[in-house]
């Protein structure tokens, strides 16, 4: 058996918004958080931004990772972080993974999405990242 | 009898229905954050009035699929419903993947509903150490109804029976001979079996078969457990599975069995957390001490077998300490 560790697992939750059905990368990421130690709630496909933001709430997470395919990213992602700001839950960061232009990954930053990661990044960075983005427990 | 103190702020918030209070008391529950103690006690004579419904059986077999299937059912007759999926935190890492909120379909602007992972956290029986605790904050919520999912359980996971008030067994067609059945365990908690999956075959085969065993499995009350066949996929046997989960409740009300179950399950708790209690100040007591350095270094090097060790460190360390009687 593991050794309990003191601190409290991060949270986080990992779901995919819009209507592309191709949830391989965001599994992929669920997997390797899990085995970095996380509690990771997968909410899988075609979530609205309500159902994502109702789940993060909900599930009182620490972080929420978005997979997006579709290109209805520069709708969809600052239609969650209003919905963050609006329900007073802005402290719960956002990271991003999919097909995202860097023009478009830019302003996403801008707007307030922590980090974004296209094909090609390393799980070891996702999880670097998630960890260090990830809501400090107060 | 101590002076009663003020009722705590996160309590307050709980019994006016604050979601976002109530999902993050649920978290420090989770994670035995001392701070909680005063709320649960604000909060406990508050509970007691949700009914408590079990979903549990092997890996597989549809239960977060039925736990959706009931909710839609619950919510159109207006009830409100607090839902907990535990899932298994893995023995290796810790982390935990929960998965039990894509079967579920919900407007989420309903406020009828609060859904809830929990990670077992090295916990066995398929529940968590703290589900308990939650069930009981839903209840002060105001929740009529808990539905609380296992984890994916092997035969001897019945923890789940000293917790709900009603356990609904999920099993599928085939899932093995009849001398699976004859084993200690799962079948024996049973209020209700559901056989799900009901569209495929053999389902009527193991229906029979279960209805058969229910007659010759013995319980402590008068209760004869149901077995209903259900299919989420076909949207059948919903009806029938609810109306035998509330009948077992209305036995339950009706033959005095609740007062005598919910004393048995309130005895189980409060000897629970002692023993959490015990066992935690007792380990600590030990743990990293030169002693029990040095008895390891006895049963390295095969000098002394484990249990030798541990009766040793017992005897200095606590067994003195018993009061005489």
């Amino acid at each position: 058996m593991a050794r309990e560790s003191r601190r409290p697992p991060i949270r986080v939750l990992i779901a995919k918004p819009g209507l592309d059905g191709h949830d391989r990368g965001a599994k992929i990421v669920a997997r390797a958080l899990r085995d970095a130690g996380m509690e990771v709630i997968y909410a899988g496909l075609r979530q609205t931004p309500e159902e994502i933001v109702e789940s993060a709430l909900e599930e009182d997470v620490d972080l929420i990772g978005l997979s997006i395919l579709s290109g209805a990213h520069m709708v969809l992602f600052p239609r969650v972080l209003n919905l963050l700001r609006s329900r007073k839950a802005a402290r719960i960061p956002l990271f991003a993974g999919g097909i995202i232009p860097d023009e478009d990954a830019r302003k996403l930053r801008k707007l307030g999405v922590k980090a974004i990661f296209g094909p090609g990044a390393s799980l070891e960075e996702i999880v670097r990242t998630a960890r260090s983005i990830a809501r400090p427990r107060t | 009898m101590r002076r009663r103190p003020p009722v705590p702020a996160a309590a307050r918030a709980i019994l006016a229905r604050d979601r976002l209070a109530l999902a993050r008391l649920i978290t420090k529950v989770e994670n035995r954050d001392h701070g909680v103690a005063p709320v649960l006690q604000a909060l406990y004579p508050h509970t007691g009035r949700a009914a408590v419904i079990g979903l549990t059986g092997p890996l597989g077999v549809g239960k977060s699929s039925l736990v959706n299937s009931l909710l839609q059912l619950l919510r159109k007759a207006g009830k409100r419903v607090g839902v907990i999926g535990v899932d298994p935190s893995s023995p290796f890492s810790g982390g935990s993947v929960l998965g039990d909120r894509i079967r579920i379909d919900r407007d989420p602007a309903d406020t009828g509903i609060f859904f809830r992972s929990m990670a077992s956290r090295g916990h066995p029986g398929g529940l968590a150490a703290a589900t308990r605790e939650v069930v009981r904050l839903l209840d002060a919520f105001g929740m009529e109804v808990v539905l609380l999912e296992t984890a994916g359980t092997g035969q001897v996971d019945v923890e789940i029976g000293a917790v709900a008030s009603t356990n609904v067994v999920v099993l599928v067609p085939h899932l093995g001979d009849e001398v699976q059945s004859l084993k200690a365990g799962l079948f024996e908690i049973a209020d209700v079996f559901c056989v799900n999956k009901c569209d495929l075959p053999g389902a009527d085969g193991a229906a029979r078969y279960l209805a058969e065993l229910v007659g010759l499995t013995p319980r402590s009350d008068a209760w004869r457990p149901r077995v209903v066949q259900a299919s989420t996929v076909l949207g059948t046997g919903i009806d029938e599975l609810w109306a035998a989960v509330e009948a077992h409740e209305a036995y339950l009300r009706t033959s005095g069995s609740f007062e005598k179950g919910n004393r048995t399950r309130l005895e189980a708790e409060v000897l629970e957390l002692y023993r959490e209690r015990i066992l935690a100040g007792a380990v600590a007591q030990v743990e990293g001490s030169p002693e029990l350095r040095r008895l390891l270094d006895e049963v390295e090097a095969r000098r002394l077998d484990p249990r030798a060790a541990a009766d040793s460190l017992y005897e200095r360390n606590h067994a003195r300490r018993r009061p005489r009687s």
